[in-house]
């Protein structure tokens, strides 16, 4: 066990250190949940200057821009990008999760096309996967896109939970091209360019009153014959790749939040008879765990990473961690501090965030469904859209909702 | 960065295997409660090399590390093997930070002689005195006093003292803690075994009265505090085997134990819970990684991770004893079955070394003191 650098390692941190000590004046100064379009544009300039200096898809196969390095130099940025207290990219979904899926999935026109664009964030992408009626049970997805005469696809449908949609340039779409066969089957993955005809962007505020979410609706829009990713019916497929990138995003990033023990306790720590009230301490020591053991629950994974081994679903615990031990957190601050603290500038946010959040991602019941079946080998509930064609799903539910 | 297990801790984890396997250490533990004598692993534990873990090779032990010890633990606790290195460990690992004396280590390395860790609490941001268990668990008393070469005082629910040649603790010099050690065959020294809810830890209550007293000499500043933490460590990775253990179980009971039809861990109320399980479980075993690193390499950071696996081991062995007994339904609750005797040692074991409410409020320490630790971790 060793937590230290290797030489290569060290030599790379020291590079990557040096480069940001010599450009930050160039990086933008963000507070939280600014996202008015000046503020976008500064962070586009900031990402693009990150990818020529060759710090944007560090994972990234070096023939599609990237630096052919492995997670492990990934981790390194990020600290380094912490500990200066610089802002990170701008388009963390399309560079951590849209990108590689494309590399995976994309045909070579379209790593061509879209990769080198989305690095320099010359174009954001948005992740176009949840709906209204499906998050859970994300193949239930009721999205179509319809094979036109001339090859070309019509989408019609709505989008729910995508971020960054209101300047993207390009979203990954999962919609489904084949009712007649059960659910899983008739899916495909499209490339969709956002300014299109017929897509509407609608902000989604929440509990805080900030809208860090968007509705998408797409009303016939079309799309080109070329558009799909990875085979027509292979939707499913490809989307696992996705949600696979945001599990390994999700567990080395609690951390990027600012979720962390020695920060919550420097909230607690001004006040001097809460500082020796047993109960704060209590639940500060508890929670403070948790946060602790999820920094080292990374590292283990980043050990499985480096060894080649795909993150396995466990590493969903660590979510439903994260979220509930910044959900204590806010309690104890308010409790402590009282009514102030949930002022949007103090600790508001963060209260305000986490009831969504606990969704987000995968919803925590889902998650827990996941890990029973796939780590404990749990059976699964019994389910009555096995083998159903998607068509007669309807019927077949409102048929046990009239029993 | 490299957090796996090296061959040699993955051959010390199966030769602990091996060696424990050979007891059925978990029917001992029913025989126990009933009346019968626990299995002596002694020889079992000095055969393995065990208690020389953490003594170095020039004075005879194995010269391994924190972390490796820690190894060792789960595997005991993974079969509830009363094994007395929760009072060895810590006693001879302190002992081997001092000057001497070297041929009592050397025998206590070789299992020729026992030692035993009379825990002792170092002080924080709010109570500025070095303290020991009182009688009644949660009242803290005073450590004993060091006087002309004598110690006298109390010390309560000490881990595996009943039977061991030497006691190690911490005595109060006029005001300044010292590290000291008393032969336990010395006259003044009076040791009484007991044993509380779980038959397969044995205790014990040792009164000082003008013991005649080694100080050990030639410690580094923070060594005595670091066996408390030490302890609080060995204590946590002991946790993670029980909970794996209970774990498995668990799972197995949930995969053939059918009702309406269906395996009761096809429903999401069992399945959530036994995640629970594996939730707390991860979260233990990330921590215990943690411990045994810091314990090895990061001595600044073994007060907060050690703490931190304590508070984690407690929720994890509570909540999975809870559910080891609730999966299986009225019958985990029986005598005859196996469920009680790790609920018993989840209940005992949160209570020990100042219990985890305890450690929870020193991991709260380290943070809002910003100590070292707290430093580290914020960097």
């Amino acid at each position: 066990m060793d937590l230290n650098d290797t030489p290569d390692q060290a030599a790379y941190r020291g590079r990557v250190r040096e480069w940001l000590e010599q450009h930050a004046a160039e990086a933008p100064t963000i507070t939280r949940d600014d996202i008015s379009p000046e503020v976008i544009s500064a962070r586009r300039t900031w990402q693009r200057r990150l990818a020529e200096g060759g710090l944007v898809g560090i994972t990234w196969p070096r023939e599609y821009g990237g630096q052919g390095l492995g997670p492990l130099e990934q981790v390194i940025f990020n600290q380094e990008l912490s500990r200066a207290k610089l802002p990170g990219i701008l388009d963390v979904i399309g560079i951590g999760m849209l990108g590689p899926t494309l590399i995976a999935h994309g045909s070579e026109e379209q790593k061509q096309r879209y990769l080198a664009p989305m690095l320099h964030a010359d174009e954001v992408w948005c992740q176009l996967f949840s709906e209204p009626a499906a998050g859970s049970d994300l193949a239930g997805i009721q999205s179509r896109a319809r094979r036109q005469d001339d090859r070309s696809w019509r989408v019609s449908g709505q989008k729910v939970w995508t971020t960054n949609a209101q300047f993207a340039s390009y979203g990954l779409m999962m919609t489904r091209t084949d009712a007649d066969v059960p659910k899983h089957k008739g899916l495909t993955v499209f490339v969709v360019p956002m300014d299109g005809e017929g897509v509407t962007i609608r902000p989604l505020r929440q509990i805080s009153g900030e809208a860090h979410f968007n509705e998408v609706f797409f009303d016939d829009v079309t799309l080109d014959a070329d558009a799909t990713v990875g085979a027509v019916g292979d939707g499913w497929k490809v989307g696992l790749t996705t949600l696979m990138y945001e599990r390994v995003a999700i567990g080395l990033g609690g951390e990027g939040f600012g979720w962390r023990a020695d920060r919550f306790a420097g909230a607690l720590a001004g006040d001097e008879a809460a500082k020796e009230d047993p109960e704060v301490r209590r639940r500060l020591g508890e929670l403070a765990t948790d946060l602790l053991a999820l920094r080292f629950t990374g590292y283990r994974q980043l050990t499985q990473l480096q060894k080649g081994q795909i993150p396995g679903p466990a590493g969903a615990l660590s979510k439903i961690t994260t979220i509930n031990a910044a959900i204590a957190a806010g309690e104890l601050i308010a409790d402590v501090l009282g009514p102030d603290a949930l002022e949007p500038d103090e600790w508001g946010g963060l209260v305000s965030d986490l009831p969504g959040l606990k969704s987000a991602g995968g919803t925590e019941e889902i998650l827990r469904n996941i890990v029973g079946e796939r780590v404990l080998g749990l059976a699964p509930e019994p389910r009555l859209d096995k083998g159903v064609p998607f068509s007669e799903l309807r019927a077949k539910e409102k048929e046990v909702a009239a029993r | 960065m490299n957090l796996a297990l090296s061959d040699e801790q993955v051959f010390l984890q199966e030769a602990a295997r091996t060696a424990l396997g050979r007891t059925d250490t978990i029917e001992a533990a029913r025989d126990a409660l009933d009346g019968g004598t626990l299995p002596d692993l002694w020889p079992v534990s000095r055969e393995a090399g065990w208690p020389g873990l953490l003594v170095c090779e020039d004075r005879g032990g194995a010269g391994l590390g924190v972390f490796d010890a820690m190894l060792v633990m789960t595997e005991l606790g993974r079969v509830l093997a009363p094994v007395a290195l929760l009072g060895h460990l810590p006693a001879t690992w302190l002992m081997d930070r001092a000057d001497g004396p070297i041929d009592l280590v050397g025998r206590l390395a070789e299992g020729e002689a026992r030692a035993a860790f009379m825990p002792a609490r170092p002080p924080d941001g709010i109570h500025d005195a070095w303290t020991v268990e009182g009688h009644r668990g949660s009242r803290r008393a005073a450590v004993p006093a060091l006087a002309g070469g004598t110690v006298s005082g109390a010390v309560h629910w000490v881990p595996d003292a009943a039977g061991a040649d030497v006691l190690v603790g911490v005595a109060d010099d006029a005001g300044t803690a010292r590290a000291v050690l008393v032969e336990a065959g010395d006259p003044g020294v009076a040791v009484e075994a007991v044993t509380r809810y779980d038959a397969t830890r044995p205790l014990g209550h040792v009164q000082l009265d003008g013991a005649r007293a080694t100080v050990l000499e030639g410690l580094a500043d923070d060594a005595p505090a670091g066996a408390w933490y030490l302890a609080q460590a060995l204590l946590a990775a002991e946790a993670q085997g029980s909970v794996e253990e209970a774990l498995q179980r668990s799972v197995e009971y949930a995969k053939e134990r059918f009702t309406f039809g269906r395996p009761i861990g096809s429903y999401q109320a069992v399945k959530h819970a036994l995640v629970e399980v594996l939730r707390r479980l991860e979260n233990l075993r990330s921590l215990v990684y943690y411990a045994g690193w810091a314990g090895d390499d990061k001595p600044d950071e073994f007060p907060l991770a050690a703490s931190a696996a304590r508070v984690a081991a407690g929720a994890a062995q509570d909540y999975a004893a809870r559910e080891l007994i609730s999966v299986h339904g009225g019958i985990g609750a029986t005598w005859e079955h196996d469920a009680p005797l790790f609920f018993r040692r989840a209940q005992l074991a949160r209570r020990l070394l100042g219990g985890d409410g305890d450690a929870a409020d020193r991991v709260a320490d380290e943070l809002l003191r910003g100590t070292a630790a707290a430093r580290a971790i914020a960097a």
